[in-house]
């Protein structure tokens, strides 16, 4: 972010939020923390178990080299508390007393056995902590059926229709969860729109209050046409390679291109001028001798559009639209994708290259705009590549402030800021408190 | 109704899901969300609008299935932005509004005359937030996007593949969805902003950053250990790279295109799997371990999916979770939304009623909210449903004028 954003501060600095969350839940507290809120993830003193998690420092597998854990804690505070210990709930007690936001993602019915609860510490006469918004991230919602269940991202996305759309036009192959942990994310997402709006209507005078969310339910209303097609129609959508589920089967779109890198070309050309910009296209390129349906393009090009409506009784229709179909395979086996990406898009056409996630990080237009953001670990006298910001707000940028906590790294401030001294944390930590 | 964001008023241009999506959830905490929309064209530059699905054989501007799902709690106008008195009816609604939402390409509302700078001078305090593909700066500003060129431009596509084959990608646009969520979150965020220190802000949401940030640790994988997951044998996103897990896959199951999903996260859980699946395959001490299991990973996945293809998934998933081990039906749409306990209990598919189309049900939200809870009961609007009301009452046009401006081809 340079150094402009340095100067000016998060949407949410100043907020205290106390963060109790496992794997599933700790991307919403990333999401708050680089938002600027002062973000305190309370982990157990043997550390949050996603610090085992792959992929590790030069694949070194150690508590403060888990990528996974880098990843999702960004921008955190970090503390160790044993909440088996009565101390160690004590201590709890206080720092939700200070915080403006609790997000935890704790299995229902856990906290409620140790007395820790929504209800136990923010209703009711208790002061300050009536104010607390305070969200809960589980697998299928605090009250409903299901809610004992364990759960994955992978369950979450099978079970919520996520994993129903995806996969490939052979339907021996089995559907396909998409990468990157979406069922998480999802979940995620929610609960921080929810504990923003939680957080607006605090800001004109509302109370605190408790947010259920439910993964199941977030993944249920995150699939398009999975959803409605049904609750519209009645009608159920089914998986293509690469495109759109629906009810029938429609084109390919996925084209490989002379160096193997896949593209979605989009919505195939149907207007008149299109086809000319394929003509002329083809023409720059030499080609046009080795391209058969030329002859058709330049027909097309005087002609009306294509209408995908019509496209089933109009022969003539058929043949413009397959000829331009034939075009797009035909420049991308002429080139490399960066270069049919771009200029296809200079032409005018919706498509796009399917880049890797590494690609995205090397790609011209997100360095650019600053995508890829430089976090320093002091610990290990190195920087890495971080990804950035997901929106530019202007006046209150998203910012990376730290790498994630080391594990118990921030016990001394930050119990020290509940009036603890040095030696009260020392007896902490000998009683293995934190 | 009164909600968690009834203070506000929000001037939309957004559609399609990647806009519409955000002013919907803001919509149902009680927002004004005033849609604008094009009389000439009809609103036609929401593709959804009149586009199927249908709920029955009735088509038309006002009846497209998708839109409705979009545009529940939405108030709806038209005004005609070529003519003067539709710009100055939009100049007085931007004044009194709290919020500008758009998901034009970008620079469309800047040469509508209704950029940053213009906003601000009708209302200081202003809030805009564009959401385009590429956002409103960088060398592909002006590239065209929808949600598929979202998803294959920032790496999401890639990551969804089987080993072997081509990308998988996304069978629908969950970048349109999670665009609109970051949106809304954009709107969110500079309303707390406004409410600390009165300034308003532009946000530029461009969807392929939101997105790029979702590739999970396989980003910092590249980053950190330069291993990019183009590589042999990559990706394979059924299985669990990060953390390593296995058995952890899509299996078949009894009947036609029928799917489960296991997740076997630790030597415990296999043990747990193995006394629900009651074979001897499964005792075996080779898996015992997960270094074990990974080194004929190939070989369990055949072993449990000859389990698992000649019994019922919803059966086997209940076996394996009864045991503790995460498990689940790859449901279909019909069994998810209709036979689904879970998002019945949860009030999932509100039930909202519309002008033309009467009763259908739309996607509701999955939080729920202890003091301000959502509330979607209201279809979308239809073409220039609510102008009597917010040209009238809140702008304070006559009804003679109003008739006059219809006649006009203004609204």
């Amino acid at each position: 972010m340079g150094a402009e954003a340095g100067k000016k501060t998060g949407p949410l600095a100043g907020l205290r939020v106390v963060e109790l969350c496992d794997a599933k839940g700790a991307y919403a507290g990333k999401l708050l923390a680089d938002a600027g809120a002062d973000v305190i993830k309370v982990e157990p003193p043997g550390g949050d178990a996603s610090r085992g998690y792959e992929p590790f420092l030069e694949d070194e597998p150690g508590q403060e080299r888990s990528l996974w854990w880098w990843l999702y804690n960004t921008s955190k505070r970090g503390v160790t508390l044993d909440l088996e210990q009565a101390e160690g709930r004590a201590l709890f007690k206080r720092l939700v007393a200070q915080a403006d936001i609790v997000v935890e993602s704790e299995t229902p019915g856990r906290l409620a056995v140790w007395g820790i609860d929504y209800e136990d510490l923010c209703t009711g006469n208790t002061g300050d902590t009536s104010e607390v918004i305070w969200a809960s991230i589980t697998p299928f919602g605090r009250e409903g059926p299901g809610r004992d269940e364990e759960a994955t991202d992978l369950t979450i996305l099978a079970g919520g229709g996520m994993v129903w759309m995806n996969g490939y036009d052979d339907h021996s192959l089995p559907p396909v969860r998409g990468g990157g942990n979406q069922g998480y994310h999802t979940g995620c997402h929610y609960a921080f729109m929810a504990m923003l709006v939680a957080l607006v209507y605090r800001d004109v005078g509302g109370a605190g209050q408790f947010i259920d969310v439910n993964m199941h339910a977030a993944a249920n209303v995150t699939t398009e046409a999975g959803s409605y097609d049904w609750l519209v129609k009645q009608r159920e959508v089914h998986r293509q390679t690469g495109r759109h589920a629906a009810y029938r089967q429609t084109m390919l779109t996925q084209v490989r291109c002379a160096d193997g890198v896949w593209m979605n070309t989009g919505i195939a050309p149907r207007r008149p001028h299109e086809f000319q910009v394929m003509y002329d296209w083809i023409a720059e390129l030499g080609k046009l001798e080795s391209f058969p349906e030329a002859a058709i393009l330049l027909v097309a090009a005087e002609g009306e559009e294509v209408m995908l409506g019509r496209l089933e009784e109009d022969e003539d229709m058929q043949a413009k639209f397959a000829a331009a179909r034939e075009a797009v395979m035909f420049i991308a086996g002429q080139l490399p994708a960066v270069e049919f990406f771009n200029e296809g898009q200079r032409r005018g056409f919706q498509m796009g290259i399917i880049y890797s996630p590494e690609e995205v990080m090397e790609d011209r237009h997100f360095q650019a705009r600053g995508f890829p953001v430089e976090v320093t670990h002091p610990e290990l006298g190195r920087s890495f590549r971080y990804p950035g910001a997901p929106w530019k707000l202007g006046k209150s940028p998203w910012r990376i402030r730290r790498r994630a906590p080391l594990l118990g790294e921030d016990n001394e401030e930050v119990y020290g800021e509940l009036g603890l001294s040095a030696e009260d944390v020392a007896g902490l930590r000998s009683r293995r408190v934190i | 109704m009164s909600g968690a964001l009834s203070h506000l008023r929000i001037c939309d241009f957004t559609g399609q899901l990647a806009g519409a999506g955000a002013t919907k959830f803001l919509a149902a905490f009680g927002a004004q969300v005033i849609r604008i929309e094009d009389p000439v064209l009809e609103g036609r530059w929401d593709v959804l609008r009149g586009a199927p699905p249908f709920k029955d054989e009735r088509r038309g501007i006002n009846l497209g299935g998708a839109f409705n799902n979009h545009n529940v709690e939405k108030l709806g106008i038209t005004l005609n932005l070529r003519t003067e008195r539709g710009r100055e009816l939009l100049r007085e609604l931007v004044s009194i509004s709290d919020v500008v939402t758009e998901n034009f390409s970008a620079g469309v509302l800047e040469r509508l005359g209704f950029g940053y700078a213009a906003l601000r001078a009708l209302k200081p305090d202003v809030i805009y937030v564009s959401n385009c593909g590429f956002g409103h700066s960088g060398p592909y500003r002006d590239y065209k996007t929808w949600g598929p060129i979202v998803q294959a431009v920032s790496g999401l596509t890639f990551s969804s593949a089987l080993a072997g084959q081509p990308p998988a990608g996304w069978g629908y646009s969950y970048m349109d969805h999670t665009g609109a969520y970051y949106m809304a979150m954009a709107v969110l965020l500079a309303l707390h902003h406004r409410s600390r220190t009165g300034e308003g802000q532009h946000v530029d949401v461009a969807a392929t950053e939101a997105a790029a940030g979702l590739n999970g640790p396989a980003l910092l994988d590249y980053t950190v250990n330069g291993r990019p997951l183009r590589r042999a044998g990559m990706p394979d996103s059924n299985r669990s790279q990060f953390p390593r897990m296995a058995p952890h896959g899509v299996y078949p199951a009894q009947g036609d295109d029928n799917w489960l999903a296991v997740s076997c996260r630790d030597d415990g859980d296999w043990a747990r799997l193995g006394r629900a699946v009651g074979e001897d395959w499964a005792q075996e001490s080779r898996f015992a371990t997960l270094e074990g299991r990974l080194a004929s990973e190939d070989e369990l996945d055949a072993l449990l999916g000859g389990w698992s293809e000649t019994r019922e998934m919803f059966v086997s998933a209940r076996a394996l979770r009864a045991k503790g081990v995460p498990a689940s039906a790859v449901q279909r749409p019909q069994q998810r939304v209709d036979e689904d306990a879970n998002t019945e209990a949860w009030g999932l598919w509100p039930l909202v009623t519309h002008q033309e189309m009467g009763e259908v049900r739309v996607d509701g939200l999955p939080v729920h909210l202890s003091e301000t809870d959502w509330s979607i009961g209201r279809g979308a609007p239809t073409l220039g449903q609510d102008n009597a009301f917010v040209l009238g009452e809140l702008l304070g046009v006559g009804e003679s004028e109003l008739a006059q401006l219809q006649a006009d081809g203004v609204i």
